[in-house]
């Protein structure tokens, strides 16, 4: 298929049946249509049956219109939106171990407080910092500690909601109307 | 009342009105092998090899429109079933597999005959399940059924640990089946078949392409209706043939690869494509860019991930191909009442006289030979010999090019064929579950000797399971298909595909209590069919082929489909395939 768009990051928010083995079926479509996730994390929702899924996936829109439909195709996927142009809230957290000589003790702690980054492990010589944003902002931080020395970081993956008052899955309930008729004895196929 | 977990698996069986299961036992389904002693009303058809079970289940769902099933143990078995779930989820045939698992406090330990089950099948399934708790047995049987012959249908896998199987639960029958997460949509949108329509009406060059979503929907009358109804000229896929009747006037046979000469072009120069059931193959459109370059394509699929994966849709109708076709005809109809403008009905009337002129100028032909059988004479003959009325089956390779190309198709639900996955091997046990499905019918199997081979085993089956299948070998003495190619595009460098003539197939036939029989000339080909059908045992018929025939029309992987190779080519032909030759 011919590229319709430049590539770009689009954020993806699936929820899926709690069930074992959905973490993989997502996982293996993505290996197996080759298709690159830049980010994934998974979690609960409001509803414990149902867990929520925020795919940061990089591609023109030829590549997002069919990892939409991929995904949705799986069973187990109830919903997939496309959250990228729409209003919406992302934030990432990452721990960053840093260097923390007592020339740079300072340093470090203005600039946590600038980026609202709390310190959570203090020892003689490294600190540990919480900081939670978007990834502009996360980028910007690492960007200026880079300097006095990372020695390790980790970071959770993206995390997103639309803005607004309106609630995109509280729960999620089957169709009232099977759009199936749906007789025992008949095997065939679809009505 | 408490049941033990194999009872209820067939029981459930039962209920969902399953009357056949092609299966094999092992340790790990020995509860379901012990239950089935003195169950009644389900008949087992014991296979040979377990890819054989999963691929007689396809022939029995092809050609009935119901759910086959198969059912093999743990390990080895379900991992030989691998390739026959994978054929199912290539050409979407609905089949519901079970094997067998170590009991769940084994599963992880590496236990004997343990495989990741679910875990292997997970990509060549449309879904599969394991079963944890013997309270879900009940709804997963129901579901996996559900899920298999709704939306586009498909493979389902039910993994089945020992201990499950052996302890005893309530049967649990959930009347419906309801699940949140899957609703596949079956009306199209109105407004999208009302632009279809208006693209049909205006149209001066209109082809139909059509697939096997056509069969899997059941929508033959319509397609005819349709077609009919406006005249169209309609091609058809692989999984399509029998869609429509190949001797109709406005049929354009198979398109494609090794499609005719007149489908590839009228695609190529139609101004709009209507895509019913078909998804845009390879095989199909060749090199993408130069397919159909001036058609307003629609797409009618009950899939949406099938609809602009490979080539850009104008019209998309995600629905039920049958329930699509009413609606547009309706539409069409409701277009038809102002009367089609008069340039309109020039360009048809032009259109019709291109397209009788490229099927005049290059049909299906071959050179005929008194001395030598050729390949696309023996399928004529078996075309003559059944009236479009057998059930055919093929293997994979140029016997089932010259099957789809010379064999006159008229009804649907009576071809099978590996066209996703291009299964070699597949012929004989699909040909069993057609026979199993249609008790007293015609069931030819035409295959290569290539092909034949990777399941020749299967005759034991047919001889002790009463399943008369007809083989017709179209015997080369190697891998014809691959032969064609190294000869066409890669120099004539002939690397791994001669198969001496053994077995002799004569002996192998009577070796398994079938019928044997050969031939090595033209003249002794139609009463060799004739012996063939009045035999009431399965049978094997040996020609023996011209080894030099290619199949042709041949589009070379990645060309486009207007570079079709029509006639065996010259030197300078072969060094242009083999220049645009971008990997097979």
């Amino acid at each position: 298929m011919q590229n319709g768009s430049e590539p770009r990051k689009h954020t993806i928010s699936v929820m899926v049946e709690n069930k074992f083995g959905v973490l993989s079926r997502v996982a293996g479509l993505f290996s197996a249509r080759g298709y690159n996730i830049e980010s994934l994390s998974v979690g609960e929702t409001l509803d414990p049956s149902v867990s929520r899924m925020t795919l940061v996936v990089r591609g023109d829109e030829f590549v997002i219109e069919q990892v939409t439909k991929q995904l949705h195709k799986l069973i187990d996927v109830i919903k997939v939106t496309d959250l990228t142009d729409e209003g919406h809230v992302e934030r990432e957290l990452v721990l960053i171990r840093v260097n923390a000589e007592p020339s740079n003790r300072a340093e470090i702690l203005r600039t946590a407080e600038i980026f609202r980054a709390r310190v959570v492990d203090v020892t003689p010589v490294s600190f540990v910092l919480e900081a939670t944003g978007d990834e502009g902002k996360l980028e910007a931080l690492l960007e200026l500690l880079r300097p006095i020395g990372i020695q390790e970081l980790v970071r959770t993956g993206k995390v997103a909601i639309a803005r607004g008052p309106k609630t995109r899955v509280r729960r999620v309930e089957a169709p009232k109307k099977p759009r199936v008729a749906d007789d025992p004895k008949v095997v065939g196929f679809a009505d | 009342m408490k049941m033990p977990g194999a009872r209820i698996v067939l029981e459930c069986l039962k209920r969902q009105g399953v009357d056949l299961v092609f299966g094999l036992p092992g340790g790990a389904v020995l509860p379901i092998y012990d239950a089935l002693y003195d169950f009644e009303g389900l008949r087992h058809i014991l296979v040979r090899q377990e890819a054989a079970a999963g691929h007689a289940a396809e022939g029995y769902a092809r050609t009935s429109g119901r759910v086959g099933v198969c059912l093999v143990t743990s390990g080895p078995a379900a991992t030989n079933l691998v390739t026959a779930l994978q054929d199912a989820m290539m050409d979407s045939i609905p089949i519901v597999a079970f094997t067998g698992q170590v009991p769940t406090h084994l599963i992880g330990n590496d236990a004997f005959q343990e495989a990741d089950n679910v875990g292997i099948t997970r990509p060549c399934t449309k879904h599969n399940f394991l079963v944890k708790d013997g309270n879900d047995l009940g709804p997963i049987i129901r579901e996996a059924f559900h899920i298999a012959s709704t939306g586009r249908p498909g493979p389902v896998h039910v993994d089945l640990p020992k201990d499950i199987l052996v302890k005893e639960w309530d049967l649990v029958w959930p009347e419906r089946v309801q699940m949140r997460s899957y609703n596949p949509n079956y009306d199209g949108h109105p407004g999208q078949i009302k632009r279809a329509a208006k693209l049909l009406a205006r149209a001066k060059k209109p082809v139909l392409y059509v697939g096997g979503g056509v069969i899997s929907a059941d929508a033959s009358a319509e397609l005819r209706e349709l077609a009919e109804l406006g005249q169209f000229p309609l091609t058809q896929t692989l999984m399509g043939l029998g869609a429509f009747p190949m001797e109709h006037p406005l049929s354009l046979d198979m398109l494609g690869m090794h499609g005719s000469y007149y489908a590839n072009m009228a695609v190529h120069h139609s101004d709009v494509l209507v895509a019913i059931g078909a998804r845009f193959d390879d095989r199909v459109t060749g090199k993408v860019d130069a397919f159909a370059p001036n058609a307003e394509i629609v797409h009618i699929d009950i899939d949406p991930s099938s609809i602009s994966k490979n080539i850009k849709v104008g019209v998309p109708i995600v629905g039920d191909c049958r329930r699509v076709l009413v609606k547009l005809v309706e539409a069409f109809r409701e277009e038809l009442k102002d009367e089609l403008s008069p340039v309109v009905r020039e360009g048809r009337r032009q259109w019709a006289a291109q397209i009788a002129q490229w099927k005049h100028d290059v049909p299906f032909q071959y050179e005929w030979s008194d001395d030598v059988v050729k390949p696309q004479y023996v399928i004529q003959e078996i075309s003559n010999a059944t009236g479009g009325e057998a059930f055919i089956v093929t293997g994979v390779g140029q016997h089932q090019m010259w099957t789809a190309q010379y064999y006159k198709f008229k009804h649907p639900r009576m071809w099978c064929t590996s066209g996703g996955l291009g299964t070699m091997g597949y012929g004989l046990p699909t040909a069993m579950g057609v026979q199993a499905a249609n008790p007293g019918k015609l069931v030819i199997n035409i295959d290569g000797d290539g092909s034949f081979q990777m399941n020749s085993q299967e005759l034991a089956t047919c001889f002790t399971e009463g399943l008369p299948v007809k083989t017709v070998i179209i015997n080369n003495g190697g891998h014809g298909m691959v032969r064609q190619w190294q000869r066409i595009i890669y120099k004539e460098r002939y690397s791994a595909i001669d198969l001496p003539q053994i077995p002799d197939w004569v002996r192998l036939a009577e070796a398994y209590g079938c019928v044997g029989l050969r031939v090595t000339k033209p003249s002794e080909l139609v009463p060799a069919i004739e012996k063939m059908i009045a035999t009431p045992a399965p049978v094997i018929l040996d020609v023996c082929v011209d080894k030099d025939e290619c199949v042709f029309p041949m589009v070379p992987a990645g060309g486009a489909n207007t570079d079709m190779i029509l006639t065996p080519p010259t030197r300078e032909v072969r060094d242009k395939a083999a220049k645009s030759q971008t990997g097979f």
